[in-house]
């Protein structure tokens, strides 16, 4: 016992003393080259703008506010995307496995279409696909008056404020741009084609035995899936799934390509520019991705035990 | 899947790791000259496709005013203008692809401003065109001043100078905007191109080249506010100023080829002239190439392999090409423009 911990302790230091040496080294030739360090910037003003933001933004806001709102904007697209590519995902396993021939055909295509495509291009054909085909501001496609569509988004009535066209754009309601549907919607597709076949992995790895019995007693097809083989399924569905939502959530970077203010856009890009302090922002940026990545894991793995300890009382 | 990192851009991670385990004497080394000398070609970082400033041709030979500029250091040093290598930069990019030192020189229409050069640890040495902001709209919107553009959406390309001069122009009128900004400048065109903007901005010369790229050029105007300065320069790494002072003369020296008369045509003639300054620029009098560390005929090979600048401008901005551009400030000072190069002497 004494030697392996021994070489745990010498292992620790030596990597404690990596990690001191290369910042030491940073700084150091940051110093050396004259470029600005350290974490002063992020109270300074920021001077720019950004499309959308759920907490107030003006241009007078600090770097460390565009930290935030790119923060939590990549936060709603992925927990939105999280929650319809499960739904999408599980719906389009299970319509795979469906005795209906052209059903489980249709999902069999959208997986290996969805699958078999790279996402940028995915997210690229969304944007400027659909955006090229939609109307400007002033000849929206209307649903009676109070929904509106055109190329710079799709406007909904929000809490008693209806949208109306003022000029370039429309004002009041809640304005949902191309860029977050565009993304959300390749995020949800891209990720659905993943899950699906996880889904149908899990289901098909419960014995069949199972499913007979069901039948047997007389359960409807629907009946069966939902109280016999989805809670059995789950336990070989639920690790894999992790990988997928983690994935979701890092792909959501590829927002700046097509000017979504995520995480990425707003601040390892922009701010990285006006500021140049590249060390910092991209230190801060991993660490904010492995925070989110860690939370998500956690939770995941408290599912995972639970659907674990279910099963074992079941059996 | 590590799709999600290229979005870091590798340059920037690529420096970034360098920097935390490299040996500090490795980024630090200051004989940039030795260095080009040695590997028998200059690493220019130029626009990623910039209209008449830098792209690719039709044989793909990289072309443009600030293409020439890279092209005269590769002269002027490695007695070759085509002894360059181009490094296709994004705007993100090109600052920590400098401060690495994957590139000798930024050679990339880059505003010099006081935060970048005493922040970025960098050098600007000189200005190789005098630009400014402006704003171009469909011609169907009937904009005629930018002062109408109250509650417009406006593209840009993200992390430039342009973004920020924006928001102050519109902050200043105390009007509504929304700013649409993408990392590469295809983009950026595209969703204007798309109708997602109502209007697209950045530097005026890079407004008279996109257009080019836009789907029916004729239905866009350009309008005439001019709203930032943007004096464009090439740029070196801060700490080597013995590179420095050969990255600024050889740009002087191609200015007062034009203002000396002495063009690509007639450079061959220039050692035989009685003009003492023409004697200095093509070394038959005075060691100035010996004083950067270079040879007499520096200067001279500047112009018999790359033109003068107005020649260089012709070529690539000028009424002959598709941007006919108007030369403007940038003619020389004596013509009255803002062009006014340094004396060799």
């Amino acid at each position: 016992m004494r030697k392996p911990l021994l070489i745990q302790i010498v292992f620790a230091l030596v990597i404690a003393i990596g990690f001191g040496w290369a910042a030491l080294n940073v700084a150091g030739n940051l110093e050396r080259q004259g470029i600005a360090s350290g974490f002063g910037f992020l109270s300074s003003t920021a001077g720019f703008g950004i499309i959308s933001s759920l907490i107030p933004w003006t241009e007078t806001s600090s770097y460390g506010r565009a930290l935030v709102v790119g923060l939590l904007n990549t936060l709603l697209v992925s927990s939105l995307g999280i929650v319809l590519a499960t739904i999408l995902g599980v719906a389009t396993g299970v319509a795979r496995l469906s005795p209906n021939w052209l059903l489980a055909k249709v999902a069999g295509f959208f997986v290996e279409l969805m699958r078999n495509l790279p996402l940028l291009l995915i997210i690229f054909f969304l944007y400027f696909g659909v955006l090229r085909l939609l109307p400007s501001p002033s000849e929206s496609l209307s649903l009676g008056d109070v929904i509106f569509l055109n190329n710079r988004g799709l406007y909904v009535p929000w809490f008693f404020s209806v949208p109306e066209l003022d000029g370039f754009d429309f004002t009041g309601g809640l304005a949902i741009t191309p860029e977050f549907i565009a993304l959300l919607a390749a995020l949800v597709l891209y990720t659905a084609g993943f899950i699906a076949e996880i889904v149908r992995g899990g289901i098909l790895a419960v014995p069949p035995g199972q499913r007979e019995a069901a039948l047997a007693l007389g359960l409807s097809r629907t009946q069966m899936l939902r109280m016999v083989i989805l809670p059995q399924a789950l336990r070989a569905i639920v690790p894999p799934l992790t990988s997928q939502y983690l994935n979701l959530t890092k792909n959501s970077s590829l927002a700046a390509a097509i000017g979504y203010p995520d995480l990425v856009q707003v601040f390892a890009g922009t701010v990285l520019s006006q500021t140049g302090q590249a060390v910092e922002i991209i230190a801060i940026t991993m660490g904010v991705y492995l925070i989110i990545s860690l939370l998500i894991a956690l939770a995941m793995n408290i599912w995972n035990e639970r659907t674990r300890i279910i099963e074992r009382g079941a059996a | 899947m590590m799709t999600w990192l290229r979005r870091f851009s590798p340059r920037v991670v690529l420096a970034v790791s360098t920097g935390l385990f490299l040996a500090p004497s490795l980024l630090a080394s200051p004989a940039t000259l030795e260095t080009i000398v040695k590997r028998g070609f200059l690493n220019c970082g130029v626009n990623q496709g910039l209209a008449g400033f830098s792209s690719p041709d039709a044989q793909g030979n990289w072309v443009g005013l600030d293409v020439d500029y890279c092209r005269a250091i590769a002269a002027a040093v490695l007695k070759d203008a085509t002894k360059v290598k181009y490094r296709p930069l994004s705007a993100k990019e090109r600052f920590t692809a400098l401060q690495s030192g994957e590139i000798d020189v930024l050679s990339r229409n880059t505003t010099w401003t006081i935060s970048r050069d005493a922040s970025l640890g960098l050098d600007f040495v000189g200005v190789t065109y005098y630009d400014g902001q402006g704003f171009m709209v469909r011609k169907k919107s009937k904009i005629a001043t930018a002062k109408k553009l109250n509650g417009a959406t406006v593209c840009v390309n993200a992390g430039t100078t342009t973004e920020l001069n924006l928001a102050d122009w519109f902050r200043t009128l105390g009007q509504k905007y929304k700013i649409l900004s993408f990392e590469k400048n295809d983009e950026v065109v595209a969703a204007y191109d798309a109708g997602r903007c109502d209007a697209y901005t950045t530097d005026q010369s890079g407004l008279f080249s996109e257009r080019n790229k836009l789907k029916n050029p004729d239905d866009h105007v350009i309008l005439p506010e001019i709203i930032s300065k943007e004096p464009l320069g090439p740029a070196v790494r801060q700490g080597d100023d013995a590179w420095a002072d050969i990255a600024r003369w050889v740009l002087n020296a191609w200015l007062e080829a034009e203002e000396l008369g002495l063009t690509q045509a007639s450079i061959d003639q220039a050692k035989a002239s009685p003009n003492p300054n023409i004697r200095r620029l093509v070394g038959v009098e005075g060691d100035f190439g010996k004083m950067l560390g270079l040879d007499p005929e520096w200067a001279m090979r500047i112009v018999k392999q790359v033109g003068n600048y107005g020649e260089s401008f012709e070529r690539n901005l000028g009424a002959s090409t598709r941007l006919k551009i108007v030369r403007g400030q940038n003619r020389l000072w004596k013509d009255g423009g803002l062009q006014y190069p340094l004396p060799l002497r």
